[in-house]
């Protein structure tokens, strides 16, 4: 039987772009350094104030991407957002793995009602958005970025604990860690030895993802008034601070961080994607 | 109906109702978690008398065990009595009842605009492929990224300061006025659902199009319209459909953002504003109805798999 190929159409652009891939690495690299080097690149310090050159455009001399309603430099202040703007979800992404690790891992070991019981409980917390958890938690404790990680964290674990949940499953039916067993290996040694670096791939590219969407939600905590306090500020209290700005007329204050935002999170995605799809590409082969 | 799909449909009620009693354990059980008196929490920053304090601690159930006040708070919530909001004096559901005129119209409509765009954007990428399918995905993946707060803010600057087309803040009167101001806000609420359905429903449309029996289809000269509509479409719509089911949460909760953004008073900003002013019986309140929406939506979307696809009714896919 002929098949028709024109109807057949991949869906796999990353292997031919590679360049919006390095795009987005080159991205996330310099938000890093962004963090990292602040006091370094910054023209100015992120809380100065200037009245005399409060809402100046974009292009004012000493002021590269203008100035804010009190006068403080937009640009310095997105160098230094970066800080909390990705230290945060970094903090998310590690206690969720570490957590989701944890959880999968004695759930697939265990079985039975440990399984059933871990299971069930991430269908809870699935049930429960994650920024939803956070306004939660921010209720009974106070505004602050601490509560809202653990809480976030919390969200998050589900979608790593799933997933190593059934990779240490599958794995463990393989022949392997019988034969590593019969030769003495511990369980616990086989696992940390063997089965975390087999799923390891697969592990980045969920935290890659979670990164993102952590980092999306941590800001639109600040944004809403219910994260970091000032005179901390992340690119989500800026936004905020720089909304009023926008019916006068001087959107930048606002737009830039948001552009810091979103520039993050689409790099973000297109790592993670191409990271899983490399992986389901293995996966064929083998 | 056959035997097996009651035990199903029975089994997936029993979980979503175990689900919702567990969520709302949760909610109930922050109220416990505050470090100190749990009542001074709740009126932190108020200046209540002692009898008003004690009033209070009544009106919460902290002054009764863990189990028996959250077992009254649970009997208040079926019969619709989630308590009295600490700042407003006012029953936490009349408090949402006002609200809720705002954020259902502004859930629908953004809902409509993401399934709309999406199913239309991802449809034309499947079928015309290369480069239209290129820029779409690269939209799509654009579109999945932009947080709620960043689409409002561009939004703002471009439809309402710059060309002037949109109100900025308040949510009008009248069925075409708000839907006019509710323009601007369900499309910021709309831009990251709508990216996700381009990326899923264009996965999910390519797909069936290489499937044999659109070939065969093709053989027996049909086309067009069709083809997409009877041999595409009706196959790629069950994973469509959980998909809208999973961004029905995301809605809810973007409405918190949007609604603050856009200055309007609805079930989100309701939900902000008491957050931050520590109104905890309106939070559990909200968090309560919103999980509640989100497992009801998708209990729902699991029964109706099988109307949709019969192929889930016998077992062969799954």
């Amino acid at each position: 039987m002929t098949v028709d190929l024109t109807a057949v159409r991949g869906r796999s652009f990353r292997a031919r772009r590679p360049w919006g891939l390095w795009a987005a690495v080159a991205f996330l690299a310099a938000a890093a350094l962004a963090g990292l080097c602040a006091p370094l690149v910054a023209p100015q310090a992120p809380g100065a104030t200037d009245l005399m050159n409060s809402l100046a455009p974009p292009g004012t001399p000493g002021h590269p991407l203008g100035t804010d309603s009190t006068g403080r430099d937009v640009l310095s202040r997105v160098l230094y957002g970066a800080r909390l703007s990705l230290l945060a979800p970094l903090g998310v992404v590690l206690l969720a793995s570490l957590l989701g690790i944890t959880l999968g891992l004695t759930a697939a070991r265990l079985g039975g009602w440990a399984d059933i019981v871990v299971s069930r409980g991430m269908d809870v917390v699935f049930a429960f958005p994650g920024l939803l958890l956070a306004m939660l938690v921010v209720a009974v404790f106070g505004p602050g970025v601490v509560a809202p990680v653990c809480a976030l964290a919390v969200s998050y674990t589900p979608f790593i604990g799933r997933l190593v949940r059934n990779a240490a499953v599958q794995e463990g039916a393989r022949p392997y860690p019988e034969a590593y067993r019969v030769m003495g290996f511990g369980g616990l040694w086989v696992t940390v030895r063997h089965l975390l670096p087999n799923i390891a791939p697969m592990l980045i590219a969920q935290g890659t993802l979670s990164f993102g969407y952590a980092l999306v939600d941590l800001a639109a905590l600040s944004y809403l008034g219910l994260g970091v306090r000032p005179p901390a500020a992340d690119w989500g209290s800026m936004i905020s601070q720089s909304q009023s700005a926008i019916l006068q007329g001087a959107p930048w204050g606002a737009l830039v961080p948001g552009l810091a935002v979103l520039g993050t999170v689409v790099s973000l995605i297109v790592v993670g994607g191409h990271i899983g799809g490399s992986i389901v590409k293995k996966g064929e082969r083998t | 109906m056959p035997r097996a799909l009651l035990t199903w449909i029975g089994g997936r009620l029993l979980g979503a109702a175990a689900t919702v009693v567990a969520a709302s354990v949760l909610i109930y059980g922050c109220l416990r978690l505050v470090p100190g008196d749990p009542v001074l929490a709740l009126t932190a920053g108020r200046r209540l008398s002692p009898e008003q304090i004690e009033a209070v601690r009544q009106a919460s159930g902290l002054d009764q065990s863990l189990v028996r006040g959250y077992l009254d708070w649970m009997g208040g919530a079926l019969r619709l009595d989630l308590g009295l909001s600490l700042h407003y004096r006012t029953e936490v559901s009349s408090l949402l009842a006002d609200r809720v005129a705002v954020s259902v119209p502004l859930i629908l409509y953004s809902a409509v605009l993401a399934v709309l765009l999406g199913c239309t954007l991802a449809l034309v990428s499947a079928v015309r492929g290369g480069a239209v399918d290129r820029a779409a995905s690269v939209l799509a993946a654009v579109a999945t990224a932009t947080p709620p707060f960043v689409a409002a803010v561009v939004l703002l600057s471009v439809f309402a300061v710059g060309l002037g087309w949109f109100p900025a803040t308040g949510a009008g009167s009248g069925f075409w006025d708000r839907w006019w101001h509710l323009t601007l806000p369900a499309t910021a609420m709309a831009v990251a659902a709508f990216g996700v359905l381009a990326r899923v429903g264009a996965a999910a449309f390519s797909e069936e199009l290489g499937r044999d029996h659109v070939t065969v289809a093709r053989g027996r000269g049909i086309g067009g319209f069709a083809l997409l509509r009877d041999h595409v479409v009706r196959n790629a719509l069950a994973p469509l459909v959980t998909v809208i089911g999973v961004l029905t949460a995301t809605l809810f909760v973007g409405t918190a953002v949007v609604e603050t953004a856009f200055g309007l008073e609805g079930v989100g900003s309701l939900l902000v504003g008491s957050v931050s002013r520590r109104d905890l019986p309106v939070v559990q309140g909200v968090s309560l109805v919103a999980v509640v929406v989100f497992v009801a939506v998708n209990t729902l979307v699991d029964l109706a798999l099988p109307l949709i696809d019969p192929r889930v009714r016998t077992g062969a896919v799954r």
